[in-house]
This record gives C-alpha cells, sequence and structure tokens, in this order.
C-alpha cells in the first residue's frame, strides 16, 4: 500500500479527534447533571478538566499542520486535515460552553434554580445527540446524515426560543427572580451554541466528503 | 484571435511509435497567456504529447499521429508547415540545462542570427536576459562560456534563448527536475511572470509544482488497455483540491496503483 504511514497518521488523527469529542460530550452530560443536582462540586470539576480539551484541540492542531508540512497533501487528504482542524475548534467551543454552565453553577451556588430545567435538559440531550451524530457522519463520510444534523438545529432553535420566552415572562411576573432567571437563560444560550457548532461540524463533514458547501446537498440528503 | 480563445489545440490526437499508441484520442484546447501543466505517472504519454506542439516527434523515424494539433487555429501537421520555423514560434525547455558550448551571449543570440535577424542584437539579448531574471546575474561575463553558470542559471540560460527568438508558446518538459529547490522556486516565478506573455506548457511529476504554478491541469493515465488517455482536464485550483475521477485523486494523492 502505497503512503501506508500517511495513511495511519490520518487514521490517528480521526481516532484523536473522536476521542476529543467524547471528552466534550462527558463535559455537556457532566455540566448539566451538576446544575440539575446542585452539585457544585461536580460543576467545579467541569470547568477544571476544561484544560484537557483545549490542551488535545492544541494536540490536534500541531499533528495537522506537521502532517501538512511533511506530507504535502492535496484533494482529498488536504480536505480532511483541514476539516480536522475546523472540528477540533468547534469541539473546543463546546467545551467551553459546558465550561461555561459549570461557572453558571457555581454562580448560582447555594440558591435553589429558578425552576425546573426539564425545556434545558431537552436542549441538551438534542445538542449531544446532534454532536455524535455529526461525529458519526464524519466517520461514515454520510453527507445525507450530516445534513440531517444541519436541518436538526432548528428544533434546538425551537426549544431555545421556548425556553426564553418562558424565563421573560417569568421574570415580568416576578421581578425578583431576575437574577435567578438570567442564568438559565445563559444555560439556555450556551446550549443553543452548542447545536450550533454540531451543525458546523456537519458542515465540514459535507465539505470533506463533496468539496462543496452544505447548499450543494439537497433536503432529502 | 480573442484572448480566450485557445492557443493550442489537440483534436481526438492518437500518437503512434510503430504499432504502438502511446497518446490515445486526446482533445484538450491550451488556453492563450495560461499555464497549463500535464501530469501522469512515468510512461503515460505526457513527454509525447508535449512534443507534439514543436513535432519534436517527427525526429522519431516510426512515430506517427492520427488527428489534429491546431497552432492559432492552423493544422501544425499540414504539409506545408515548416517544423523549423514552428519550433521558433513554440519553442521548448528541456529537463536538463542544454547550453550550447558557447558564450552566454552566443547562446541567446544562436536563434536570432540563424533566423537573420537584423535589429540591435546586443539589446535583444539584453532584453531575453533580463525576462527572464539573469540579467544582473551576468551582465558582466557575458563572453564567458555559459556552461560556467549554475544549473540553475543555465536553465534561465534556455528560456532566455527560448525567448530571443519571440516565440508564443513554451514547451516545457521536466524544466526543473535537475534543480536544486530554490532554483525551482526561481524558475517557478519565472513561469508566472513569463505567462502574461506567453502560453505555457508545463509537463511535471511534481505535484506541488503544477498546483503552483499552473492555471490548468491535465491528468493522463496509462492502463493496460490505452496509454496516454486523458483521464480530466481542468482549472488546478480544482484538479488538487477536489478532483472529479477517482483515478486522478489517487494519483495525485499518491495512492496511485
Amino acid at each position: 500500500m502505497v503512503r501506508a504511514d500517511f495513511n495511519r497518521s490520518l487514521d490517528q488523527l480521526q481516532e484523536d479527534l473522536l476521542s476529543l469529542g467524547d471528552l466534550v460530550e462527558q463535559a455537556i452530560i457532566k455540566s448539566m447533571n451538576a446544575l440539575e443536582e446542585r452539585d457544585l462540586t461536580a460543576s467545579f470539576e467541569v470547568v477544571h478538566d476544561d484544560d484537557q480539551i483545549n490542551e488535545k484541540r492544541f494536540r490536534l492542531e500541531e499533528d495537522s499542520i506537521d502532517l501538512i508540512a511533511t506530507q504535502q497533501p492535496l484533494a482529498t487528504d488536504l480536505r480532511s486535515l483541514i476539516v480536522v482542524l475546523h472540528i477540533a475548534v468547534e469541539l473546543e467551543r463546546m467545551g467551553d460552553y459546558a465550561e461555561g454552565i459549570g461557572k453558571i453553577s457555581l454562580m448560582i451556588g447555594d440558591e435553589p434554580l429558578f425552576k425546573p430545567i426539564e425545556e434545558l435538559r431537552h436542549m441538551s440531550v438534542h445538542a449531544r445527540d446532534m454532536l455524535r451524530r455529526s461525529l458519526k457522519a464524519l466517520v461514515d463520510r454520510d453527507t445525507a446524515a450530516a445534513r440531517q444534523v444541519w436541518d436538526d438545529d432548528d428544533r434546538v432553535d425551537r426549544l431555545y426560543d421556548e425556553v426564553c420566552r418562558e424565563l421573560f415572562a417569568g421574570m415580568a411576573r416576578e421581578p425578583q427572580t431576575i437574577e435567578r432567571a438570567t442564568h438559565l437563560l445563559w444555560v439556555a444560550h450556551d446550549l443553543e451554541r452548542m447545536a450550533d457548532r454540531a451543525t458546523n461540524i456537519a458542515e465540514r463533514v459535507i465539505f470533506l466528503v463533496t468539496g462543496g458547501q452544505v447548499d450543494d446537498i439537497d433536503e432529502s440528503g | 484571435m480573442q484572448p480566450s480563445e485557445p492557443i493550442l489545440q489537440t483534436k481526438n490526437l492518437n500518437v503512434y511509435y510503430g504499432a504502438k499508441r502511446v497518446v490515445t484520442d486526446v482533445t484538450l484546447d491550451f488556453v492563450r497567456n495560461r499555464i497549463t501543466a500535464i501530469i501522469g505517472p512515468s510512461g503515460c504519454g505526457k513527454s509525447t504529447l508535449l512534443r507534439c506542439f514543436n513535432r519534436m516527434n517527427d525526429l522519431i523515424p516510426s512515430a506517427t499521429i492520427t488527428g489534429q494539433v491546431l497552432f492559432e487555429g492552423q493544422d501544425l501537421y499540414a504539409p506545408d508547415v515548416d517544423p523549423t520555423e514552428i519550433r521558433y514560434q513554440i519553442g521548448m525547455v528541456f529537463q536538463r540545462p542544454n547550453p550550447f558550448p558557447k558564450t552566454i551571449f552566443d547562446n541567446v543570440a544562436f536563434g536570432p542570427r540563424i533566423n537573420g535577424f537584423r535589429g540591435d542584437l546586443p539589446e535583444l539579448v539584453e532584453m531575453s536576459l533580463r525576462r527572464t531574471a539573469l540579467w544582473e546575474e551576468v551582465k558582466d561575463r557575458l563572453k564567458t562560456s555559459a556552461l560556467a553558470l549554475s544549473g540553475g542559471q543555465q536553465q534561465r540560460l534556455c528560456i532566455a534563448r527560448a525567448l530571443a527568438v519571440e516565440p508564443k508558446v513554451i514547451l516545457m518538459d521536466e524544466p526543473c527536475s535537475s534543480l536544486d529547490p530554490i532554483a525551482t522556486l526561481a524558475v517557478e516565478d519565472l513561469m508566472r511572470e513569463l505567462s502574461q506573455d506567453y502560453s505555457i506548457v508545463i509537463v511535471t511529476h511534481n505535484m506541488q509544482q503544477a498546483a503552483r504554478v499552473s492555471d490548468q491541469t491535465a491528468f493522463l493515465m496509462a492502463s493496460q488497455e490505452r496509454i496516454g488517455e486523458l483521464i480530466e482536464f481542468g482549472e488546478s485550483r480544482q484538479i488538487f483540491t477536489n478532483p472529479q475521477d477517482e483515478r486522478t485523486e489517487a494519483y495525485i494523492t499518491g495512492r496511485f496503483g
């Protein structure tokens, strides 16, 4: 097999990217559980452990740059290295949103939550699902699955709008709750941005496979 | 002729060495003032295709062609065409620099002298050497042997020699394969510069070079059934980032065969 060593390096890079994705997913789960259960120790750990995510992202960046410099990739090889660089950034930012939720939880401190966070949990489940499916689409080089992730962002946007409406209404009713409600508004915003990042990953998958953008793929896939 | 019209064209071009077909049914347009790269594995017929454009294959006794090669719309292989005349208009630079064992000046002046050039020969030589960015390096030793120049300088001298007879097209057959990386980059810069006034066709094994210098790229391949088959032709940017044919992809990513 020609370029066996390069192929192994590309495979390894994808493995590393997927394990970064795992770390991010765990951070999302832990940040939401900690928020709901008011487990400040766990929230603190999410904030603290974001460094690992950042480090992993920079290692991926270095490895990609090494391969670009030493292998002078073209065509699909070139696109896949560029895509790794992009996706690593998207994942790292998703980790930042989980970290943000951890920080919000620490800010809320001993106060009770403004309201049960069922809708927020829905949002986080969708965002995580989109993350997982976008990375699976990457592994499978599946543009239809990627397009589906991209389309599903609307659901999270709708949930976000509902959460916002409800929180604004609550603030209007009981102005003394504004601070506590605002904290949850930030959480909702972080979750909405996570889903956006997952759609960005899906876009990169489409670029990797086709060299084109998401608009080039029709909705049926 | 409009600038966008092809300066060179092949139409269903086949080249045979004896009974063996080495270029198969190639139809291609080469745009004026652009650099077109021909890439492909060894033995795919790319140099043979290049040599059709200044009838260098005529020098191989067993070579025959069918189909057409057009230069500015004129059939290069029509009975009344003088191949020597063609070679002034369509110059060629080879793999290894091949300066004549003469002075730098005489190398550049060689073609114009044979052509019966009546103008200011020193000025023509200077202009040609300036065009290849060699003038400042050699202006004080024009009467010394060209063979004393470095490989990169010799190759630029050969390009200057080709330019001195005012060609319209420059064919380059692996022009950097014997040069070091810095001399290679100098020749590549020169090609970009020259493409403002000349049409260039370059055969290269160096994929990165083709990606760097060329506007358009043709990929040729040899299979068991067919040698010298055109697989893909398009804008270089497209060919090197997102080729449409999987054989092109396999070749340019080094996973051929």
